[in-house]
């Protein structure tokens, strides 16, 4: 169930930013990868940063290999996917606890954000700087 | 190694270069494209200085400057991924400098995009379905996905009738606020922050996000603070529309 929700959510969003038709199937697949891997990690009891650098990990390799394999630009792939990780939930609780008067909470939701946000890309930067290892030593080879 | 080709190839590169920072490309992606195209048209030691604002280039041999202001920046990844095709068919051989100018005019006004009922329908799956992966209840679904595709609209509307980028996602998270709210009193929806949450998501600045880091990473420092900002003005704009709505009702 969470699993096409997440192919639906990714394939709907890469409608809004029009991404071209034939890259919106695979997009949804990264997505659904990506969303699989947080929940996975979740499950199991460790902690959300650790749930969302994994699947920003993933989804940033399985991005740029289909980037390879479609030959078109990273970022179709890897934006939409992304967009299930955002910290949504906390930020809108940091919004409301301002709006309220209850700064302590407030920051505490917002350095929430901030971290899950830092661990998105740091998972990101981790893929990025795998690929281009991997790509290097293949080149290497030929 | 005339002056006019070089000209040509500029004015080719610098317009195929002011259609992908437009349409939300990351550097990397454009710097990657200009440099093709100035080798395959025979610049010699082309020098290309890109910003999200603005692009330079110089080529030392023929003593040509070229500098092309970027003043708006909207969201399409159809028209980056066909520039960057089109600099690759160039690469080999398949279509002219001529011809590639006059494709890039032609596909600057004639890209295809989804029309805007599909995008309202989009919206509304992303925001239900995000909603209930966020752990929202199966009542709020319809709610969700109402609400999500009404606040998209209007910041279509907003944003393509009045060009005024921020005020479009003031005004939206405004009305999601408004209308979660409603429904939550009169009982059309259980909980009215997983609501809000789900419809706030299409909203959500994620290309201006993702190419910041992506920027900064590569070492595009300029355009990644440029970027961040955006989507961190952007997010505030949300946030400060939710808190509006929170705070008198």
């Amino acid at each position: 169930m969470q699993l096409s929700f997440s192919f639906l959510a990714t394939v709907g969003f890469g409608i809004i930013i029009n991404i071209p038709r034939k890259g919106l199937i695979p997009c949804g697949l990264v997505g659904t990868l990506g969303w699989a891997v947080y929940l996975l990690v979740k499950d199991y009891g460790h902690s959300m940063v650790l749930a969302n650098l994994l699947a920003a990990f993933v989804i940033g390799i399985s991005a740029m290999f289909c980037a390879r394999m479609m030959k078109m630009p990273m970022i179709l792939f890897n934006i939409p996917s992304l967009v299930p990780l955002v910290p949504g939930g906390q930020s809108y609780n940091a919004v409301r606890s301002f709006a309220f008067g209850m700064n302590d909470q407030a920051l505490d939701y917002l350095v929430q954000a901030g971290m899950i946000a830092g661990a998105i890309a740091v998972g990101f930067f981790l893929a990025e700087f795998v690929s281009q290892v991997y790509f290097k030593v293949i080149s290497a080879k030929k | 190694m005339d002056v006019e080709h070089d000209e040509l190839a500029m004015e080719v590169i610098l317009n195929a270069g002011r259609l992908m920072i437009e349409s939300g490309s990351d550097m990397a992606r454009v710097d990657d494209t200009m440099y093709r195209i100035a080798r395959n048209a025979g610049i010699v030691e082309p020098r290309i200085f890109e910003t999200t604002t603005g692009i330079m280039m110089t080529a030392p041999k023929t003593k040509l400057t070229r500098i092309e202001p970027i003043n708006k920046r909207s969201i399409d990844l159809e028209l980056v991924s066909r520039v960057n095709q089109m600099s690759r068919d160039f690469q080999a051989g398949n279509i002219s400098l001529e011809e590639m100018r006059d494709k890039l005019v032609i596909l600057s006004q004639t890209a295809p995009t989804f029309k805007i009922s599909w995008q309202v329908f989009a919206a509304a799956a992303v925001s239900a379905t995000l909603m209930v992966m966020y752990g929202g209840k199966w009542i709020d679904f319809l709610p969700a996905f109402i609400i999500g595709g009404i606040s998209y609209y209007i910041y279509w509307y907003i944003n393509t009738k009045f060009r005024v980028k921020f005020v479009s996602e003031f005004l939206a998270a405004v009305s999601i606020g408004l209308m979660s709210a409603l429904a939550t009193h009169y009982h059309l929806a259980s909980d009215m922050s997983m609501v809000a949450i789900g419809a706030i998501m299409p909203l959500v600045p994620g290309v201006p996000l993702t190419n910041a880091v992506r920027d900064v990473l590569a070492g595009h420092l300029l355009s990644g603070i440029a970027r961040g900002t955006e989507a961190l003005i952007s997010a505030c704009a949300i946030g400060f529309g939710i808190a509006v709505v929170l705070r008198f009702l």
